[in-house]
């Protein structure tokens, strides 16, 4: 029986097997999270150190900071299980492929999404950014890395096992991520502004459900014309 | 039945005869209408009040911008059209879209900095339609690097068709997202409810140069189409007949 319980059951297998894997070599998913915090401090050093022009920079280096590194993190999203074969395993399995990329999605941003939501704040603050707008830059950079992890899926699942697929990568992914990226920006802006930013914030979580809706599904479809 | 023609057009032979025929009305058709749009546009329409004859590049700016819109949205229509029915012609008529859609946002690109340089005074600026424009333009490239990095005809077919149509769906919502600025181009003059912001020698020829550039992208496209059907076909017997008879 592939049911949509079955199929639940078998995410959540999934779910505690990529976590099982992935905490036996921390090194690999820490990366991005290194590279983000390495691209954000280069912009001061670049720029200069004087904190007021830091702080109207500061949404935009923190958002593209993520951006890139969210790119980056994708190649370990289907990598590794399109090497050994056990995506193979998961498109013949019977059950729903878009609840099982689902699931791998979610692991993948609590790996690599997470980390940078947890970091944002510190970077802000460092780029200058007011206590009060801690909580508002956090909330952002959360609804902004789940759309960014799932919109990035589709990239990973087109792309896979192609030779030289990181610069094409970015350029499928660049685009497609560009809503998040702007409404992301605003809102943390407007955080750091200490202005309300309710309305950026429905926004970049309405894009976060429309790709949990949809990216699964052309997730899902890319990865079994890949595998064929 | 009324689908007939559908699956007939589904049919290598039958597309690469019906579309070798279009392809010269299309044609002829397109040349009328741009010489007539171009004639009426640059030499017998009005000088603007404001913009004195610099306005007169929209005559190519305008049908380009549609065009380059409009090529994307023939190209997701094709390519779902393959991916649903599994149609190979509807793939080689989305691959054939491509490179022709990516030109015309490349020549609305341009011709738009080249008008902005005098009415502006600069090359380009961050304004909501034209970065829109520009990531039209990657997605295209992002199409075609898809196409071209897959070798395998059919996957390259239809992981391509899955990015048109998901970049189809996230074409509105880039738009209005980078609509969050204050936009500095000039609204909508054209198709807008009440009568048109111009006067009728103004918008005449620029309605030709807009059909013009649509049948000429039609034209183009069916040619290229025909050169796809024939690269994929390149083992089938009917091409040997069709050759044999021309």
């Amino acid at each position: 029986m592939s049911g949509p319980l079955s199929a639940g059951r078998a995410a959540l297998q999934l779910i505690r097997r990529d976590l099982h894997l992935a905490l036996r070599r921390p090194g690999e998913w820490l990366q991005p999270l290194g590279f983000f915090v390495i691209v954000t401090a280069l912009f001061p050093l670049a720029l200069d150190a004087d904190l007021s022009r830091l702080r109207d920079m500061a949404p935009g280096v923190i958002w593209v900071g993520a951006l890139l590194s969210s790119l980056l993190a994708l190649e370990l999203l289907f990598r590794e299980d399109g090497q050994d074969g056990s995506l193979e395993q998961l498109a013949v399995s019977g059950l729903s492929l878009a609840w099982l990329l689902l699931a791998k999605t979610c692991v993948h941003w609590l790996l690599t999404g997470l980390p940078l939501v947890l970091v944002a704040p510190m970077l802000a603050t460092a780029l200058g950014a007011p206590a009060a707008a801690l909580p508002g830059v956090l909330a952002a950079l959360l609804l902004g890395s789940i759309a960014l992890s799932l919109i990035g899926a589709i990239g990973a699942a087109l792309t896979l096992g192609l030779r030289r697929g990181g610069t094409l990568l970015a350029l499928i992914v660049l685009p497609l991520a560009v809503p998040v990226l702007v409404f992301g920006a605003q809102a943390t802006a407007r955080a750091i502004a200490l202005e309300p930013l309710a309305g950026p914030l429905y926004l970049l979580g309405a894009l976060a459900v429309l790709a949990a809706t949809l990216a699964p599904l052309a997730a899902a479809g890319a990865v079994r014309i890949s595998l064929e | 039945m009324a689908w007939t023609w559908f699956h007939r057009c589904g049919s290598p032979p039958h597309f690469y005869r019906i579309a070798g025929k279009l392809v010269p009305w299309f044609g002829t058709l397109a040349a009328l209408l741009c010489i007539g749009g171009l004639i009426g546009g640059l030499v017998l329409a009005p000088s603007d009040y404001l913009q004195g004859e610099g306005y007169r590049i929209i005559y190519v700016h305008v049908p380009a911008a549609t065009l380059s819109m409009m090529a994307y949205a023939v190209m997701a229509l094709a390519a779902a059209t393959g991916l649903i029915w599994r149609m190979n012609v509807a793939y080689a008529v989305a691959a054939s879209c491509a490179p022709i859609g990516a030109s015309f946002t490349i020549i609305a690109l341009v011709t738009g900095s080249l008008w902005g340089r005098p009415m502006w005074g600069t090359y380009w600026v961050w304004d909501p339609r034209l970065v829109t424009e520009l990531l039209l333009l990657f997605l295209y490239l992002g199409y075609m690097g898809l196409r071209s990095a897959i070798e395998e005809s059919g996957r390259a077919d239809r992981a391509s068709a899955i990015l048109a149509i998901v970049g189809v769906v996230n074409l509105p919502i880039i738009h209005y997202s980078v609509d969050w600025w204050n936009s500095l181009h000039q609204g909508h003059t054209l198709l807008k409810l009440g009568a048109p912001s111009m006067p009728p020698s103004m918008y005449v020829p620029l309605i030709a140069m807009i059909f013009g550039f649509m049948l000429y992208f039609a034209a183009v496209l069916l040619v290229r189409a025909r050169g796809e059907v024939l690269r994929r076909e390149r083992t089938a017997r009917w091409l040997l007949e069709v050759i044999g008879e021309g």
